[in-house]
């Protein structure tokens, strides 16, 4: 009976591959069908898990369209923890070459912003810095300050209005989605994620600071690539999303 | 091993019901009575967040139950190291009046299959779960429960009754057992077992926590009755029938309801665990 599991978990996610020998029934004779119900639980238990995770991708593309693709992802990308709410990590990878989605270009994007909801709703819980500690400071002195972003906090830059897109689908706010770029900051500030359009340059200032570099520099590469970049509105909207966890001066 | 002489569990022997997030204001403002709440370990391996923040509220007022379903004892390769330090240190700070795994596996080679898969009932499965166990136990600093599976299925290979199996296992690693009521009876319909006579030789003396729940009902491939261990159902009567045919014999035992999906408003659960609570306060042990 050594390394029957290997044969078990093969044809779980492959119908076509024969029922594991050594399986019976109650009557002694081989299991056939019933092995069925291992393959249909752990499909459907894994389609609903990514339906939980992914409402909005489900919303757009509608329940039986949903269904199918995620039949095709859970067997080709089954889980790898028993922790089911990361489930879904390269889901957005996925859907950038499944071909039925391929007219849908912002749903990779989409599914995006609905992880990162989902790692900042399972984040540590972090205190947030006071920004008072920048109002002593000459200006030198606040352009080589480093801010530490909270684990909680995701930013989702896109060439569509992944906003809208989200916003439209996943609150009461029925306003149409128009189109054009939009990148979003995820928050948790309480104990509520927080989805917010960036404006302009808010992105890139914000990936710089993550990746270290000092408040001076993020700035003025914000401000090189997006001229209309607003550094004291990007301050001000950092600070309210509470997602600075130091401020190292 | 620490632990040891805390009996096979410190859930009150009354009713519990499985939680489930959205009944959080509901439990705590009317609890009717439940006594203790159960968790799905696995939805609490996390760094922070809401859902920490809402067991921990949870825990000042109730027994907790920590329930593992990815722990994958029954796996023939080793025990995910990583999953089990999770495990350890969610324990640690919830110190929970109970553990409890189940007699299944659901990894292999790295993937996480999220389903309790069946094991032959032989020699070599015998060793390595109890080796698994003994893990557990040893990493954890304490006991564990483990609990009978519901089976669709059999394996040609097997060479002993489940019970049989379950009791070897405790009787080399120390280990309690979970008794799920609802998983018997959905064997003994599957044609796995015998219900009656899987209880009546149950070793009740071990038995730290039962499991009530509902299941779903199929037909099989000759037309036949097959049930399916769904949790999306009220507990069914021949079930409840068992239930208090076990409790006439172990006395009162900490009982769950598990309600896992289509989960229903909170009055309908708590209305299940009146039932158990009542038939646990008419029997005497």
């Amino acid at each position: 009976m050594a390394d029957y599991q290997h044969a078990f978990a093969d044809a779980l996610f492959d119908p076509s591959k024969p029922v594991p020998a050594g399986l019976v029934g109650p009557d002694g004779l081989p299991a056939g069908r019933r092995f069925d119900i291992y393959r249909n639980n752990v499909v459907v238990a894994l389609i609903e898990a990514l339906g939980d995770a992914f409402p909005v991708v489900r919303a757009v593309v509608g329940e039986e369209f949903f269904e199918a693709m995620a039949g095709v992802y859970v067997r080709a990308h089954p889980p790898s923890s028993p922790r089911m709410m990361f489930y879904g990590a390269d889901f957005a990878e996925f859907l950038e070459s499944f071909p039925p989605a391929a007219g849908l270009a912002y749903l990779p994007d989409v599914a995006r912003l609905e992880y990162a909801r989902r790692l900042a709703y399972h984040a540590a819980d972090e205190p947030a810095a006071d920004p008072s500690v920048l109002a002593g400071l000459d200006p030198a002195a606040i352009s080589q300050v480093q801010l530490a972003l909270q684990a909680a906090c995701h930013i989702v830059c896109s060439a569509h209005p992944v906003h809208a897109i989200w916003r439209f689908n996943a609150t009461k706010d029925k306003s149409p989605v128009q189109p054009g770029a939009e990148d979003v900051l995820v928050s948790r500030p309480g104990d509520a994620v927080l989805v917010q359009l960036l404006p302009p340059g808010g992105a890139a200032f914000l990936l710089e600071l993550e990746a270290g570099e000092p408040l001076g520099v993020a700035a003025a590469r914000a401000a090189a690539e997006t001229p209309e970049f607003d550094l004291g509105a990007s301050l001000a909207g950092m600070f309210a999303a509470r997602i600075v966890r130091t401020i190292s001066v | 091993m620490d632990g040891m002489d805390r009996g096979w569990s410190e859930l009150p022997p009354k009713a519990g019901v499985g939680y489930k997030p959205r009944h959080f204001e509901d439990i705590l403002a009317s609890p009717g009575p439940v006594a203790w709440v159960e968790i799905h370990a696995e939805n609490y391996m996390v760094d922070g967040g809401p859902a920490i923040a809402g067991l921990k509220r949870l825990a000042a007022r109730f027994p907790v139950s920590c329930h593992g379903v990815g722990l994958s004892i029954g796996s023939e390769g080793p025990l995910d190291a990583e999953h089990l330090d999770r495990l350890a240190h969610l324990v640690s700070w919830l110190d929970p009046a109970s553990v409890s795994e189940h007699l299944a596996w659901s990894s292999h080679g790295g993937g996480y299959l999220a389903d309790l898969l069946p094991l032959p009932y032989d020699e070599a499965t015998l060793a390595r779960v109890a080796d698994h166990i003994d893990e557990v136990q040893e990493r954890l600093g304490r006991r564990i429960l483990l609990e009978n599976p519901s089976n669709y299925l059999g394996f040609s290979a097997s060479t002993m009754a489940e019970v049989e199996f379950l009791g070897a296992v405790a009787g080399r690693t120390g280990c309690g057992l979970l008794l799920d009521v609802n998983n018997v009876h959905v064997s003994a319909v599957n044609g796995t077992c015998a219900a009656e006579a899987y209880l009546d030789v149950f070793p009740l003396d071990l038995v730290g926590e039962i499991h009530l729940a509902g299941h779903e009902v199929e037909m099989d491939e000759s037309g036949g009755r097959l049930l399916i261990d769904a949790h999306n159902n009220p507990v069914a009567d021949p079930v409840w029938t068992l239930y208090a045919s076990v409790l006439a014999r172990s006395g009162p035992l900490p009982t769950l309801i598990e309600w896992d999906n289509d989960v229903p408003e909170w009055p309908m659960l708590a209305s299940e665990a009146e039932r158990a609570d009542a038939m646990l306060a008419g029997c005497h042990g």
